[in-house]
């Protein structure tokens, strides 16, 4: 399970916390500071991933970041996670964004930070992930957005005019792989099918 | 990807000027996100940390003003919700925000409603109170038509949610698994992964909806669906064992390229998704053959298919080794994950350098070869700048480690503790290294400097397990006394010349070890006196940096020597010193050392000379303090009362209204529902009575007989494992050593390929040497199981002493009590007895039970005895070494068995169902049947399985074996394995059971492995289910012994259960009780009755049944929290069958 994402800039200022673990107010931000500390500590070439801090509980959490730009970006992940899976949805969750934002930089995530939660959210749902897709994500936020912006354009019009929109449906993508005869076939469970 | 985030901060107020670029356009028009705009600005622009504390405070005013005032609208919320949240994120307190974000999720427009959850769940936690309000939006929002509505809602359910209110989402989100839209289906699937996570037991009933999400035709909700299988199947992989085929033929699929190609990554197909695959086939084919062989081929293929063209696919690839190690092995398999291995190990990229390391630590018991092959990438490894690769190495070399290469490994981990400040490293650290050097340790000096470096560098951080094994280790010393004697020497004068050393501080735990030992071990010292040890223990004493709990051992210390020193001034100015001490503890012991000195006699009696693991015996019931007692008695003192029936007391006081919530019924079946702990009267006369008898108790202070042991566990003071002398020979220097020979070809080996080696690669090959001795020779170990070849150097004496006088006191009866527990049986299962017990019943129904009961009892024993002795002799002569009732099961293919055990077979099969369950076929193929029996032994429960060849051929070397059970204590009796069996013969397999942890029931499950003589072998595989009354057995004590339990007992549960005619009830259902349950009934008296039991092995428990006009109200009690529960269970169970059954 993932414990927390961490995203941070090259001089330790946050800028996405997510916690999926309770830990008090002071420890989360003692966590973001003693997170900064140890990864800045290291040289873009050796590897990335580094056992979690005290705070975080020591050996039996790893951290695992990457580092773009001014940002790093840490995921906080207990021992039943693959490192380089999880190394490499720190990619999924940047080219998100990088789609999300056209050209991401950091700018977006301070003046976005709802939305870059909301892309996350998509991401990686409850410390569990949810999607690694890319194109589905996007999809999400885009039918996301258009709500945004039917909502902006009626925003002086009554509540009730608005419902109409509301009820509007997300954009089905075909995502069944009954294509043919290649659909996945589970034997043995068609009795609770 | 970096040149994509290439624009800095630096670039950020001349795009402030350009309005926003990118996305929310919507949101950038209005004035208040310009607010947060203007605060982020604001706060990149200061220096210092002091400044931005000041204007987030004045923004947190300003915004604590706005969200209060009446006439802020929803939309203005929403950015003060942002604008709260950025500043929670910098660790500003904005609690004054929650409420108005648990507001704005309620009420808000869709739009405002997403900033409002979002808030919510950054802001609060999972017992946060405010949550409680937010339960009913999210009801309401599960139920809404709108499909982001709904989203939202699984989206809080699974980040937070209160676990008191699951019951009142859970089947709005059931309903949610049949959702149209996939993705509502898999938010649904992964918000009741999370209640199963927090209250999997609310979550029981859904499994099979969750097969459904598996089957799901969307890929997502299947791959969400795996999340829950991982988590199940790591708990209890024996329950989905039938899916094994189904994730093979979806991981078959994933692997074959068949889903859609949005699914793949970096054109790897769905990677995520198979390493998940791959964890759960891991965790599913361990320790289990015929799982096993269902995924080898799709292994197979996933080992083939990963390319090596990504990081992606080295995810996939590491997950397929940790999986093939992980299973059945098959040859093939890992030859292939064992050449992925050298790709990680080899690989020049950091990442997998250091997951080759971690694959290795996972596979290298099961093959140690594989270190040997890498053993150069190992040692430079050791050396490498990364630190967490250097702790990989480390875990790896501590895998590997024997009594060879301890001293080199040993060394290596302490260069790394030195240069480690992280607590945990060292606590983790310094564990490994007191464990191998107590375990491989090569000679004293050695030993004891580790253990010193141990001490001071782990200090007061360390387990502290470790000091007190390893003065246990001292105490109670090893097999060889010389040795004993020279390590406990060379402690004693090392710990003298540490403390000789000026300015040094040792951690206090160093410190107390040093005092104990040479409180113990100084008189071996030839070369000086005890004086001289005082002085110095003194010195340590008097300075400033020891904390009291060290000076109460020092002067433990100095009191045992004082014993043998004559007179002494230093003892005599520690007197001085500590009677005046403010701590009441040092106070205390520097008294009893003054009052010890006046009487020498008593004190050399009192501290013996390396005495400390005899026992002493100590009247522990305080007899000569009777006549005070009884003084303070007559004088009106009120007696004394145990702690727990004081706090009894006071809780009935206490108890007005019950605001504990009543626990959940046993079964959701129709019994009748427990009552409250209030609702049966607390005075019955049977607790009244006892607790009177309690008192009396502690008045006279009845103490005949009692004779309890003070100290440690007795230990056999003379040596019993003379067998163990032979491995116990000092292992070899490494010099010497023969398997040397073969590690330093080895590495000559690679050497050759290492074209002309530098100085320093011969520094690093040396090392190889030094750190893989000993691994070659063991490179033909079997793969199923790690090899345990250690010698122990110290190996500690076993307990015998106090095994043995368990034994003695439940000798007394035992003859006598497993003929009990046979007749209990006997009820059971013998037609012909029951009868009897019938007919007596009907003509004594008048007559009081007890006597009855007791009767019929000794009626039943009576044959049996004879049959059982009978029984047992016969099975003398069939299984020589054997002193327990064996019987021969009636063969299902009885041609051929032997004339001479003919007769007496016949005899056993007659007996076997008197006094064991019925004999039952657990598994057959066309050659041999297993069938097992159920003993009931005093003792323990002794199941047996005999295999029997049906046919006419030889079976060679069938064994028997069962998989270790979390909730058994299993051990095998005599398997004498016969090596080929007699065709058409029975062998017999022996287990004694022992619980562990109470259940109701439980399956037991094992294999049989026969060789036919010229195929290959054959595996076959059982379960048995056991109950918990399996491991019941009638407890006899006395009425008065049932109240002194009674009373300390803490753990009760209440029972009511309606039988009809409640009056006449009691006899039959009291005999019910005893036949069914193995109750024993102590007494009756009047409409109450009360029974005894206990749980093998010892765990008694006690049953208190009242008659009353509805019914019967039962009440358990046990010093077993969960056997109460149990136990009424099995009781319901009984009491609604019925007598009539």
């Amino acid at each position: 399970m993932i414990q927390a994402i961490l995203v941070f800039n090259n001089h330790g200022k946050p800028r996405l916390v997510r916690f999926y673990q309770r830990f008090p107010e002071e420890i989360q931000q003692q966590i973001v500071r003693e997170t900064f500390h140890l990864v800045l500590k290291r040289d873009d070439n050796i590897c990335n991933f580094l056992e979690g801090g005290s705070l975080i509980g020591g050996s039996d959490y790893k951290l695992i970041y990457r580092h773009y730009a001014t940002l790093y970006f840490v995921f906080c992940v207990d021992s039943s996670e693959s490192e380089l899976g999880i190394l490499d949805l720190i990619q999924v969750f940047v080219e998100t964004l990088d789609k999300c934002f056209e050209n991401v930089c950091e700018l977006d995530l301070i003046f976005h930070m709802d939305k870059v939660h909301y892309i996350l959210q998509e991401v990686v749902m409850g410390g569990m992930v949810l999607e690694t897709n890319m194109n589905e994500i996007v999809a999400q936020m885009e039918a996301q957005n258009r709500l945004e912006k039917s909502e902006g354009g009626l925003s002086a019009a009554p509540a009730r005019a608005v419902s109409a929109v509301k009820n509007m449906n997300l954009p089905e993508i075909p995502r069944n792989i009954n294509i043919g005869d290649l659909n996945i076939k589970v034997p043995n469970l068609s009795q609770f099918v | 990807m970096s040149d994509i985030v290439e624009r800095t901060l630096t670039a950020l107020p001349g795009l402030f000027l350009q309005s926003q670029p990118g996305g929310g356009p919507a949101a950038a028009k209005t004035p208040f996100s310009s607010r947060l705009g203007g605060l982020v600005r604001g706060v990149t622009a200061l220096s210092s940390k002091h400044e931005e504390e000041k204007l987030i405070q004045q923004e947190l005013s300003s915004l604590k003003a706005t969200v209060s005032a009446p006439t802020t609208t929803l939309k203005m919320m929403k950015e003060c919700m942002v604008r709260l949240m950025y500043c929670e994120m910098l660790g500003y307190d904005a609690s004054f925000g929650y409420i108005h974000a648990i507001k704005l999720a309620q009420q808000g427009n869709l739009l405002e409603k997403r900033v409002g959850y979002l808030a919510v769940s950054l802001f609060l936690h999972e017992s946060h109170e405010l949550l409680l309000l937010l339960v009913n939006t999210v009801v309401k929002d599960l139920q809404s038509t709108n499909l982001v509505e709904v989203c939202m809602a699984l989206t809080i359910v699974s980040q937070i949610f209160p676990r008191e209110m699951i019951p009142a989402v859970l089947p709005l989100i059931e309903d949610k698994l049949q959702h149209s839209k996939e993705i509502i289906r898999r938010k649904a699937v992964l918000a009741l992964y999370k209640f199963h996570l927090i209250a999997p037991n609310q979550v029981q009933h859904i499994h099979i909806k969750f097969r459904k999400a598996l089957c799901d035709r969307d890929v997502g909700v299947m791959a969400a669906s795996l999340h829950i299988y991982l988590r199940m199947i790591k708990e209890n992989s024996s329950g989905y064992k039938d899916l094994t085929g189904s994730f093979v033929t979806i991981l078959k699929q994933v692997v074959g390229g068949k889903l859609p190609v949005d699914f793949n990554y970096h054109s790897v197909p769905a990677p995520w998704l198979q390493i998940q695959l791959l964890r759960i086939l891991g965790l599913l084919g361990k320790d289990d053959q015929r799982t096993s062989e269902l995924m080898y081929d799709v292994l197979d293929e996933s080992l083939r298919r990963a390319e090596l063209n990504h990081n992606v696919t080295y995810a996939i690839l590491f997950e397929c080794v940790h999986t093939v190690y992980s299973i059945y092995p098959k040859s093939e398999l890992l030859e292939k994950a064992a050449k992925c291995i050298g790709k990680f190990v080899l690989s020049p990229k950091i990442n997998l350098k250091y997951l080759g390391l971690k694959a290795l630590t996972c596979v290298v018991q099961q093959d140690p070869s594989l270190a040997l092959q890498h053993q150069m990438t190992i040692i430079e490894c050791l050396d490498h700048p990364d630190p967490i690769i250097k702790r990989e190495t480390l875990e790896l070399l501590y895998r590997i480690t024997n009594s060879q290469n301890v001293t080199v490994i040993v060394q290596k981990m302490l260069e790394y503790l030195h240069q480690s400040k992280e607590e945990y490293i060292i606590v983790n650290l310094v564990g490994k290294i007191a464990e191998l050097a107590e375990k491989y340790a090569p000679d004293n000096v050695w030993f004891i400097q580790t253990m010193n470096a141990v001490f001071s560098v782990g200090g007061d951080v360390m387990h502290p397990d470790i000091p007190s094994n390893f003065l246990r280790l001292l105490a109670e010393g090893f097999d060889d006394e010389m040795e004993e004697q020279q390590l406990r020497l060379y402690a004693v004068q090392s710990y003298l010349s540490l403390l000789d050393m000026e300015n040094v501080f040792y951690p206090q735990k160093f410190l107390q070890v040093m005092s104990w030992v040479l409180g113990e071990y100084s008189y071996l010292l030839d070369t000086e006196k005890p004086e001289d040890v005082i002085k110095r223990l003194y010195k340590l004493l008097m300075s400033d940096s020891i904390s009291s709990e060290t000076k109460a051992w020092l002067i433990a210390a100095v009191t045992k020597l004082t014993a043998q020193a004559q007179a002494s001034d230093t003892v005599e100015r520690v007197i001085q010193e500590f009677t005046v001490s403010l701590d009441t503890c040092i106070r205390q012991h520097t008294f009893e050392l003054k009052h010890l000195r006046e009487n020498v006699e008593v004190m050399k009696s009192l501290l013996p000379v390396n005495k400390s693991c005899e026992d002493m015996v100590v009247d522990a019931s305080l007899s000569f303090l009777d006549g005070y007692v009884a003084e303070g008695l007559s004088q009106g003192a009120a007696p004394y009362k145990p702690h727990h029936q004081r706090q009894e007391e006071k809780l009935s006081q206490e108890k007005v209204l019950n605001f504990e919530p009543y626990g959940l019924s046993f079964s959701s079946s129709g019994f009748t529902g427990r009552q409250s702990p209030a609702g049966i009267s607390l005075g019955s006369d049977i607790s009244g009575n006892s607790a009177e008898a309690g008192l009396k108790e502690t008045n006279s202070l009845k103490l005949e007989g009692v004779k309890k042991l003070w100290g440690k566990e007795g230990y056999l003071p003379q040596k019993e494992s003379a067998a163990g002398d032979g491995a116990e020979a000092p292992p070899l220097p490494p010099e010497v050593s023969p398997s040397e020979n073969i590690d330093q070809a080895a590495a000559k080996r690679t050497q050759a390929q290492v074209l002309a080696p530098s100085k320093e690669e011969k520094e690093k090959q040396l090392l190889a040497s030094s750190l893989f001795v000993g691994l070659g020779s063991e490179s033909t170990v079997s793969l199923l199981g790690k090899p345990d070849v250690i010698s122990h150097k110290f190996r500690r004496k076993s307990k015998v002493k106090a095994a043995k006088s368990g034994e003695a006191a439940s000798t007394h009866n035992l003859t006598c009590s497993s003929l009990n527990s046979l007749s209990h049986v006997a009820y059971e299962e013998n037609d012909y007895l029951t009868a009897l017990q019938d007919g007596e019943d009907t003509e004594s129904k008048d007559l009081p039970l007890g006597p009855e009961l007791s009767d019929s009892e000794s009626l039943s024993e009576l044959p049996l005895a004879e049959k059982v002795s009978d029984c047992s002799l016969s099975a003398l002569s069939l299984f020589a070494d054997s002193d327990m009732e064996i019987f021969q099961p009636p063969s299902s293919a009885a041609a051929s068995l032997t004339r001479d055990i003919a007769s007496a077979s016949c005899f056993l099969e007659e007996t076997a169902g008197d006094m064991c369950s019925g004999r039952m076929e657990v598994c057959s193929d066309e050659t041999v049947s297993v069938s097992s029996y159920k003993l009931w032994k005093d003792d323990c429960l002794l199941m047996v399985w005999s295999v029997t060849s049906k046919s006419g051929s030889q079976l060679k070397g069938a064994d028997l074996d069962i998989f270790p059970a979390q909730n058994f204590k299993i051990s095998e009796q005599r398997g004498c394995c016969l090596p080929v069996m007699e065709a058409g013969s029975t062998k017999n397999f022996q287990y004694s059971l022992q619980m562990e942890k109470p259940f109701t029931e439980e399956n037991l499950s094992g294999f049989v492995n026969y060789q036919m003589v010229d195929t290959h072998s054959v595996q076959l595989e059982f379960s048995v289910n056991l109950s918990l009354l399996d491991f019941i057995r009638p407890l006899k004590i006395s009425t008065e012994d049932f109240g002194k339990l009674w009373l300390s007992f803490a753990n009760d549960v209440k029972q009511n259960i309606k039988i009809s005619e409640p009056q006449a009830a009691l006899p039959s259902a009291l005999k019910m009780l005893q036949q069914k349950l193995r109750l024993h009934v102590v007494d009756i008296q009047g409409n109450e009755g009360l029974l005894a039991c206990r749980l093998l092995p010892s765990t008694s428990s006690l049953l208190h049944c009242r008659v009353h006009a509805d019914g019967l109200a039962l009440w358990f009690r046990s010093s077993c929290p969960a056997l109460p529960d149990y136990l009424s269970y099995q009781c319901q169970k009984v009491m609604m069958v019925g007598p009539g059954i």
